[in-house]
């Protein structure tokens, strides 16, 4: 178990990286606590599968240091590491039973056996497949078949960090819950430091502690599920978390007031910054229907179940707000009014007001 | 009660009567000529299994298919580890892959005749390359038309170098299906190259691997044409298997009630051995 410290991580697949648009991870700075669940979230092609496979030794990186409790491990092969990793399409050795495959790892590093037995019997049992220990892995169900190459990592107990590269992609919808339910009871037990990989909020929200989001090789945001949703740092982060996402709307700026569609809305607090491009980002929990306020047309309504969703225009601007009750008709003329404490400008895409002091 | 749609069948029947006509009805005539003797003008008389155990007897046919198994076992002993190493070694991407696999290719894409006149030509002592360069500048003594050993020798080297190249891209091709998450597992697991191999690339190959040691197995047992031109059988009988002895009886001695028994017995023996080998290979899978 071990701090997990990224220090100006820089990654390219290119030999020689002429711009920024060569590389796949563009500086990286981040210190993971030891024994946190981590997240690492972002749209395909972001750069998290990269830096993954860069903290377990798969990868080099071209630039930068991976440090392990302050000890420098960029150099180390993966199995110096002592890392486990779990990935997208279960690994399983097919000619081994499970007990076996639990077994691997410690034999390759020649732990004696009545060791290696008491740790498969615990891991087993931590995992619900005490019954299945003498069958052949390869008869199994994905997803327990996911589970032990989980057990895989979970059976050293020198493991510094687990990591998971999309684990659940193969499993049944019904099953995901579970084996995530089951993940984050694991953490609880072993304490190891977790890092999670995927491109479903959902999964990432519940399963972290803290969530880093990415785009484009780029950390945009690190932080709890919640300020990820309450505060969010980059529009990316604001559209990409949140069904539906945050709405980006184009604006300007005026002390601590956004004018929108020619309709003033009160901020957060005063605006940081000058030029560039300024959007209004405001979530659709956050904008109610009032008897005044700013008049929009709305275009469609949509029952998700929990609430509905109020697709609106406003001028030329198309924004979506959140409700439980009071629904409004499509094509019926209503006022909105949005949340002063949850309204804020981003310029470029990063935020740009101030939080005001509470 | 499920009922059954026996329509389907009316599918198949084409292809029954293609094989009928091409496979079934030719083997019947030789079935026909097993049992009975001719001495032309379309008389038969007959013999009943009188053939079979005749050819079951003969110390001819018996020498014929010793050699056809010392022949065969050398062929997969030397085949089948040679083609997977080869596979091992071969670059996964890159500019060489399109590279090796095509070299891999080229002796397959030889006729079997010419092969043999290749290798004959090549390996004649005194004219062939490979035979004066042995006796001449090596100073070995290499006669393959006169000396059984070398005949031998001559002879299986010849078919690693026709054939390995199938078992080498059969195994090849089971071993780029194997996902990189793998290997990747085996070196965070810490398994060495050998576990790498064992747990991973064996069994991954398994299933090409034994379509590889059919197919190997059937073409050498039933070879003919490469060592029929490279030596014709000799020196003496030492290199006749029992497809050029066979010939010899079917065509030059026109025997052709035994010969028709001993193509039976042959090919009982290649569908027999055939069966065991797959089914040996397979076992695992049905548990």
């Amino acid at each position: 178990m071990a701090q997990i410290k990224l220090s100006n991580l820089r990654h390219s697949y290119f030999p020689t990286p002429k711009g920024p648009e060569d590389y796949a991870l563009k500086e990286i700075d981040v210190t993971w606590r030891d024994g946190g669940a981590y997240a690492l979230l972002g749209p395909s092609g972001c750069g998290k599968s990269t830096l993954l496979n860069i903290i377990s030794g798969l990868l080099t990186p071209s630039e930068g240091q991976i440090l392990f409790d302050g000890q420098d491990v960029t150099d180390l092969p993966p199995d110096r590491r002592n890392i486990a990793q779990v990935f997208q399409f279960p690994v399983i050795y097919d000619t081994m039973t499970v007990g076996e495959n639990l077994a691997f790892p410690l034999k390759n590093r020649g732990v004696d056996s009545a060791t290696i037995k008491r740790r498969v019997d615990e891991i087993a049992e931590m995992l619900d497949v005490a019954d299945m220990l003498d069958i052949r892995a390869s008869g199994l169900s994905p997803d327990n078949k996911q589970k032990i190459s989980m057990g895989r990592g979970l059976v050293r107990d020198d493991v510094n960090a687990v990591m998971f590269d999309e684990p659940l992609t193969v499993i049944d919808p019904h099953l995901k819950w579970k084996l995530r339910s089951k993940l984050k009871e694991l953490h609880q037990r072993v304490k190891a430091t977790m890092i999670y990989v995927t491109h479903d909020q959902t999964e990432a929200l519940t399963f972290a502690d803290e969530v880093v989001v990415m785009q484009e090789g780029e950390v945009v945001q690190i932080g709890t599920p919640v300020e990820l949703f309450e505060r969010p740092q980059h529009t990316f982060v604001g559209h990409f978390i949140g069904s539906p996402g945050m709405n980006v709307l184009p604006c300007e700026t005026n002390g601590d007031r956004a004018v929108f569609e020619g309709h003033e809305v009160i901020l957060e607090g005063p605006t940081q910054g000058e030029g560039g491009r300024t959007d209004l980002g405001i979530r659709p929990e956050y904008v109610d229907f009032g008897d005044t306020g700013i008049p929009a047309h709305v275009t469609k309504v949509s029952d998700i179940g929990r609430h509905y969703v109020v697709s609106a225009m406003v001028g030329n601007t198309a924004l979506k707000a959140v409700t439980e009750h009071d629904v409004p008709e499509p094509g019926s003329q209503v006022f909105l009014q949005f949340k002063p404490e949850h309204s804020r400008v981003y310029r470029d895409g990063w935020i740009a007001t101030e939080e005001r002091a509470q | 009660m499920r009922t059954e749609n026996q329509k389907a069948w009316f599918f198949v029947l084409p292809v029954l009567a293609l094989v009928a006509f091409n496979a079934l009805v030719p083997m019947m005539t030789v079935v026909n000529y097993s049992v009975q003797e001719t001495f032309g003008n379309n008389q038969f008389f007959w013999e009943g299994l009188g053939w079979f155990e005749q050819i079951l007897r003969s110390d001819r046919f018996q020498a014929a298919l010793g050699r056809q198994f010392l022949f065969t076992a050398l062929i997969l002993i030397i085949e089948v580890p040679l083609g997977i190493i080869v596979a091992l070694s071969m670059p996964r991407k890159g500019f060489w892959v399109p590279v090796c696999l095509v070299l891999m290719a080229l002796p397959m894409l030889i006729p079997w005749n010419v092969v043999g006149s290749m290798w004959n030509i090549f390996t004649l002592p005194q004219i062939g390359l490979l035979g004066y360069f042995l006796n001449d500048v090596l100073g070995v003594n290499y006669d393959m038309t006169q000396q059984p050993i070398s005949a031998w020798i001559t002879v299986v080297v010849m078919d690693v170098w026709h054939w390995t190249s199938l078992v080498v891209l059969l195994c090849y091709a089971g071993l780029v299906s194997i996902p990189d998450a793998y290997y990747q597992a085996a070196k965070i697991d810490g398994a060495s190259p050998w576990s790498v191999f064992r747990y991973i690339q064996l069994p991954k190959m398994k299933t090409v691997l034994t379509i590889a040691v059919l197919l190997r197995f059937m073409d050498s047992f039933n070879i003919y044409t490469e060592p029929f031109v490279l030596t014709g059988g000799g020196p003496g009988n030492s290199t006749t298997l029992l497809s050029i002895d066979l010939v010899k009886i079917a065509l030059g001695q026109f025997d052709l009630g035994p010969a028709a028994a001993m193509s039976l017995i042959y090919f009982a023996i290649t569908l027999l051995v055939s069966w065991v080998f797959y089914t040996l290979m397979t076992k695992d899978d049905a548990q």
